[in-house]
């Protein structure tokens, strides 16, 4: 019998300040709306600050995909600090290192560029999704 | 004679999960850019991802926190974890006060959405201004 899939936690950076922040969270949107919708689920990151008990058991009891939008690493650290373990951390600027043709722009909303980055990163990150989903990678 | 420059923090909760938080999110980012010499922010989760300077965020400037839901989790962390907030604003009170439905979308907003993001802006600015004044 097959393993029955999990939901992956994808949690992308709060930032609100940086353009990478604003392509972490579109690339989250990207996975949860288009590429993975009920595969991939969401929380809101300031719940795991505040310790609310669903979130904190849903990114305990799921494997997480932190996407941080700045060196800070605030998603990755906020999982771990409630105990939940990070399966696969990525920071934004990755996307954009592998593909220099697309330059983000924007910071409360990225330009038209900056959402076919995030396709393009949520393509890749929906990869890990599948394998976390199988329980592979853990 | 000194001239001290108060700059208030804006607190946005920017909640990935629910579509009020997007528009928190993008009303705080309007009101930071509308009053650049006026207004500073900080990540919130910085709060625990971040060092002893962005923990004493809210004891080093007045604050307001602008939160997406009855959660709070904005005014709760920031009075948590670094100091009471001078001001807690809440977008779904907003809204409600002036007659506007909650957004339904996570992102790429619209004419109805935007419209609802300067209410909220133009509330928070004025939030700013009352904190300036009781500085």
């Amino acid at each position: 019998m097959g393993k029955k899939p999990k939901q992956v936690v994808v949690l992308p950076c709060s930032g609100i300040g940086k353009v990478y922040g604003a392509v972490a969270r579109e690339t989250a949107y990207e996975l949860v709306e288009k590429m993975r919708p009920g595969l991939a689920t969401l929380t809101c990151l300031p719940l795991l600050v505040i310790n609310d008990p669903e979130a904190v058991a849903l990114v305990t009891e799921n494997p997480v995909i932190t996407i941080d939008g700045c060196p800070k690493d605030c998603a990755k650290k906020s999982v771990e600090a409630v105990g939940g373990r990070v399966a696969k951390a990525y920071e934004a600027i990755r996307f954009y290192k592998q593909h220099k043709d697309l330059k983000p722009e924007g910071i409360a909303e990225v330009n038209e560029t900056g959402r076919k980055l995030a396709q393009v990163a949520a393509a890749e990150i929906a990869q890990e999704v599948d394998k976390l989903a199988a329980g592979e990678g853990e | 004679m000194d001239i001290q420059v108060v700059k208030v923090g804006i607190v946005s909760c920017s909640g990935e999960e629910i579509p009020e938080g997007t528009l928190c999110r993008l009303a705080c980012r309007q009101a930071l850019d509308e009053r650049p010499g006026e207004t500073v922010t900080i990540c919130l989760p910085l709060f625990i991802a971040g060092g002893e300077e962005e923990r004493t965020f809210a004891q080093n400037y007045p604050t307001i926190t602008v939160d997406g839901c009855d959660k709070m989790c904005a005014a709760k962390a920031t009075e948590m974890l670094s100091g009471k907030p001078s001001k807690s604003l809440s977008i779904p009170e907003i809204l409600k006060k002036h007659g506007l439905k909650p957004p339904t979308k996570l992102r790429h907003f619209g004419a109805e959405e935007d419209a609802a993001v300067k209410v909220v802006a133009e509330e928070i600015a004025r939030a700013v201004d009352e904190v300036l004044e009781e500085a």
